[in-house]
C-alpha cells in the first residue's frame, strides 16, 4: 500500500456562499424561464386577440412601485449587515437583520395587497393562472429569504458573530431578489 | 463556516466508542442505510434506484417493442400504449439516465477531491429521496391513465407535481456535488489537477443547476393552468409540446457528460499512462455542456430547415442564420466529444515496451462512449429536413443509443469504484462478458430503428409497411438483450456484495488518483488523513517514485 503525505485539515472555503451563489443561479434561472414563457404567451395573446390584461382587471402600479423601491432598502439592510460584523458591531449587524425581516415582510404585504386589489381568480383565464404561478414562486422566495435572515440573525443573537460568510451570502441573497423582481415588476406590472 | 458534519477529531471518539459498544442490530443497520448522510451511501442509492429504474423501463422497451411487431394490429389496450409511450420518454431520462450520472457524481467525487465529506450532506441526502418521491408519483400517475395523452384529469396533475419533484430533488443533489468540488478538494489539487470524472461531474451537476429550474418553471405554469384555468398550455396534450425538450436531444447530452469522461478516466489507468492534454479534454467535456441550450432556450430541435430546392446557393444569408444555431446545438457537443475521443487516442497510441492493463471497466467506458457518439449523430441527422426523419422512430432510437450507452458507462462507473464502495471487485470476466452483451444489445435495440426511421416508420407504435418489421423484430431482441444485461448485473453486484473473505487491496487497478490512497472500502469520513496533492497522478507518482531505486529510472 502506497500512503499520499497528509496535509494539515483543509480550511473552510467559503462553502455557504457558493452553495448560496448555486441556489440564486437556480433562482433566476428560473424567473428567467418563467418570463420568457409569459412574453410568448404575452405575444400571441396580443396578435390573437388583440389583448393579454383581461378587461376590468386593473394592476395597482403604487404598490408595485413601493415593492421596487423596498428592495433598495434590503439591498442596503443586507449590506449595513455585513459591515457591521466586519467592524465586530453586534447590536447593528442584529439591527440590520431586523430591518432586513420588516423591510422583506412590508414586501410580502404589498404583494398580498396587489392580489386583493384586482380581483383576479386564478381561474380566470390563461393571464391569471401565470400571473399567480409567476407572483406565487416569487413569494416563495420572499418566503425563503425571511428564513434566510431569521437564521442568520439568531446565529448572530446566540453568539457565532464570527460566522461572517453567512451574512455575505445573505446579503447576495438579497441583490438577487431585486434584480429577480425589477424583472418581474418590468415585465408583469410595467409592460402588462 | 463549515457544513462537513463532524471533525476528524469527533469521528474518532465516535469510531472508539463504537468499538466499545455492543454490535448493532440488523434493525439499527437498515434504519442508518436509509437515513445516513454518508455521500457513498446516497450514491449507493442512487445507483441502485437507476438500475432498478433500468429494469422497468427496459420492460416498458420490450412491451412497446412487442406493439410494433404487427405495425396494423395491437396487443395492448389502445389507452395503454400512450402511457407506455410516456414512460418510455419520462423514464429513460428521469428514472435512468439522471439518477444514474447523479450517482457517479455523488459517489465519488468526494473521494476524487480528497474531500471528508460531501458539502451539505443532509441536502444531498434530501435531494435523493425528493426524486424518488417524485418519480414514485409520476409512475403512480402513469399507472392510473395520467400522462400527457392521459384521461384522469387529477392525475395528469399529479403527473406534473410528481415531475417538478424529481426535477427540484436532482438540483439539491447538484449543488452539493457543484460546491463538494469548488470549495473542498484536497491541498495542493487546483482545478487543472481534478480528475476526469470530476470535471465531467462538474459540468454535468452545473448544467442541471442551470436546466432543471427552467424545467420546474415550466411545469408550474402547466400545474396551475392545467390545474385550474386549462386554456393557455393545450391542456395535458400540450406538456410535451413545453417541456419536450428535457427527454430529448440535445438537453439529454447534458446528462450523458459523466459517461463520457469514464472514457478518459478509465485510458490512462489502462494505458500506464498520464493523461496529455488536459486542458483540451477539459474543454471537449465543457463544449458537450453546450447542450444546455437546449434547456436555455426550451427547443428540443434547432433544425435545417433546407430541402429540395431549397439546397441552392441562394439566399446565402437566412441560410447562415439557419446553420450557425444548428451547429452551435447539435455540432458543438460532437466536436466536444471528438476532442475527448483525440485525447483518449493520444494516451491508447502504440509505444515501445506499453504496459496494457485490460480491465472490465475499459470496456465498458469505451462500448458508453461510443454509443453516446452514434446517439449524438444521429440527432444530428436528425435536425436536417431534407433527411425527412422528424416525426419517425429516429428520434427515439437516437435517444436510446444515448441512454444506453449512459448506463454502459455508468455500469463501468460501478465496476471500476466498487472496492471502494463495498469493498470487493465485481467478477472480471462476467463484467467484461456484460459489457460485450450490453454493447450488442444496445446497437439491436437502436440501429433497426435508424434503418425503419429512415423508410418513414412513424413514432408509436403503427405503420403500414410490412417490410418494416424485420428492423421491429431485430429491435426487440435488442432491448431483450438489454433486459438480460441490466437483471445479470444486478445479480453480478449481489454476487460480489456476498462473497466474503476477497481483499482486493486498497488500488486493485493500479489507478492514479487519490481515491485509491484510502482503504477499499472507504471509510466514513473517507480519508484518515486528508493528503497533499503534487501532481494530477499522485498515486502514479508515489509507483514511480518506489520503483526509482530499484530500476534506476525516473518515469
Amino acid at each position: 500500500m502506497y500512503a499520499l503525505p497528509s496535509a494539515a485539515p483543509p480550511a473552510p472555503q467559503r462553502q455557504v456562499l457558493v452553495g448560496v451563489t448555486l441556489a440564486v443561479m437556480a433562482a433566476v434561472m428560473m424567473t428567467g424561464s418563467m418570463l420568457a414563457v409569459w412574453a410568448l404567451q404575452r405575444r400571441e395573446a396580443i396578435d390573437f386577440a388583440g389583448f393579454w390584461l383581461p378587461d376590468g382587471v386593473t394592476i395597482p402600479e403604487v404598490p408595485t412601485n413601493v415593492m421596487l423601491l423596498a428592495f433598495i432598502g434590503l439591498c442596503v439592510f443586507g449590506q449595513w449587515a455585513v459591515y457591521s460584523a466586519k467592524h465586530d458591531d453586534r447590536g447593528h449587524t442584529i439591527l440590520a437583520l431586523g430591518c432586513t425581516f420588516l423591510v422583506g415582510l412590508l414586501v410580502i404585504n404589498a404583494q398580498a395587497y396587489v392580489y386583493t386589489q384586482m380581483h383576479l381568480g386564478i381561474a380566470d383565464g390563461t393571464y391569471a393562472a401565470m400571473f399567480y404561478a409567476i407572483t406565487g414562486f416569487f413569494v416563495v422566495l420572499m418566503i425563503i429569504g425571511l428564513l434566510f435572515t431569521t437564521v442568520a440573525a439568531f446565529r448572530f443573537i446566540g453568539g457565532r458573530s464570527a460566522d461572517r460568510e453567512l451574512l455575505t451570502a445573505h446579503a447576495l441573497y438579497w441583490y438577487a431578489m431585486a434584480a429577480i423582481y425589477a424583472a418581474i415588476w418590468f415585465l408583469v406590472y410595467v409592460t402588462k | 463556516m463549515t457544513t462537513i458534519e463532524s471533525s476528524p477529531e469527533v469521528v474518532a471518539a465516535v469510531s472508539n466508542a463504537s468499538v466499545d459498544a455492543d454490535s448493532p442490530s440488523w434493525l439499527d443497520r437498515f434504519i442508518d442505510v436509509f437515513t445516513s448522510t454518508d455521500h457513498k451511501v446516497i450514491g449507493r442509492h442512487y445507483f441502485v434506484s437507476g438500475l432498478l429504474g433500468l429494469l422497468a423501463i427496459v420492460v416498458v422497451n420490450v412491451l412497446i417493442a412487442i406493439e410494433r411487431l404487427d405495425g396494423a394490429d395491437t396487443v395492448l389496450s389502445s389507452e395503454v400504449i400512450p402511457q407506455l409511450l410516456d414512460a418510455q420518454r419520462v423514464g429513460l431520462v428521469f428514472a435512468v439516465l439522471l439518477p444514474l450520472a447523479m450517482a457517479m457524481s455523488i459517489a465519488f467525487v468526494p473521494l476524487q477531491v480528497g474531500a471528508r465529506s460531501i458539502v451539505f450532506p443532509r441536502l444531498a441526502f434530501a435531494g435523493f429521496w425528493m426524486w424518488l418521491g417524485g418519480a414514485i408519483v409520476t409512475v403512480v400517475a402513469l399507472v392510473n391513465n395520467g400522462g400527457s395523452l392521459g384521461g384522469d384529469s387529477d392525475m395528469v396533475d399529479l403527473f406534473i407535481a410528481g415531475l417538478g419533484l424529481t426535477a427540484i430533488g436532482l438540483l439539491a443533489s447538484a449543488g452539493t456535488v457543484v460546491t463538494t468540488i469548488l470549495t473542498t478538494r484536497a491541498p495542493g489539487m487546483t482545478m487543472r489537477r481534478v480528475s476526469p470524472s470530476t470535471w465531467s461531474a462538474l459540468v454535468f451537476n452545473l448544467g442541471v443547476v442551470l436546466v432543471m429550474p427552467v424545467l420546474v418553471g415550466t411545469l408550474t405554469y402547466l400545474f396551475v393552468d392545467h390545474r385550474n384555468a386549462r386554456t393557455g398550455f393545450g391542456g395535458n396534450a400540450g406538456i410535451f409540446d413545453w417541456v419536450g425538450w428535457i427527454f430529448t436531444q440535445p438537453a439529454t447530452f447534458l446528462f450523458a457528460i459523466p459517461a463520457i469522461g469514464m472514457l478518459v478516466e478509465i485510458f490512462p489507468i489502462t494505458f500506464g499512462r498520464r493523461t496529455p492534454a488536459r486542458g483540451v479534454m477539459f474543454a471537449g467535456l465543457a463544449l458537450v455542456g453546450v447542450a444546455a441550450l437546449g434547456a436555455v432556450t426550451q427547443q428540443n430541435i434547432q433544425n435545417l430547415p433546407w430541402a429540395g430546392s431549397q439546397l441552392s446557393t441562394s439566399n446565402l444569408d437566412e441560410k447562415t442564420r439557419d446553420l450557425v444555431p444548428y451547429l452551435i446545438f447539435n455540432g458543438l457537443p460532437i466536436i466536444g466529444v471528438l476532442l475527448v475521443l483525440l485525447v483518449a487516442l493520444q494516451i491508447a497510441r502504440p509505444t515501445s515496451g506499453m504496459k496494457v492493463k485490460v480491465a472490465p471497466p475499459v470496456f465498458f467506458a469505451f462500448f458508453g462512449f461510443g454509443m453516446v457518439l452514434v446517439g449524438m449523430l444521429g440527432n444530428l441527422l436528425y435536425a436536417v429536413d431534407d433527411a425527412a426523419v422528424q416525426g419517425t422512430v429516429f428520434e427515439e432510437a437516437s435517444l436510446v443509443y444515448v441512454v444506453y450507452g449512459a448506463v454502459l458507462g455508468a455500469m463501468g462507473a460501478l465496476v471500476h469504484w466498487a472496492p471502494k464502495l463495498w469493498g470487493r471487485k465485481m467478477h472480471d470476466l462476467g463484467a467484461t462478458a456484460l459489457a460485450f452483451l450490453g454493447v450488442g444489445a444496445t446497437i439491436l435495440a437502436t440501429f433497426p430503428l435508424y434503418i425503419a426511421g429512415l423508410l418513414d416508420q412513424p413514432a408509436g407504435v403503427a405503420y403500414d409497411n410490412n417490410d418494416l418489421q424485420i428492423w421491429n423484430i431485430l429491435s426487440l431482441i435488442g432491448h431483450s438483450l438489454m433486459a438480460v444485461t441490466a437483471l445479470a448485473f444486478v445479480l453480478l453486484m449481489i454476487t460480489s456484495l456476498a462473497r466474503r473473505g476477497d481483499d482486493v487491496g486498497d488500488d486493485p487497478w493500479s489507478a492514479q488518483t487519490i481515491e485509491w490512497a484510502t482503504t477499499s472500502p472507504a471509510p466514513r469520513d473517507n480519508f484518515v488523513d486528508v493528503p497533499i496533492i503534487h501532481s494530477a497522478e499522485p498515486m502514479l507518482d508515489l509507483r514511480a517514485a518506489a520503483s526509482a531505486p530499484t530500476n534506476g529510472s525516473e518515469s
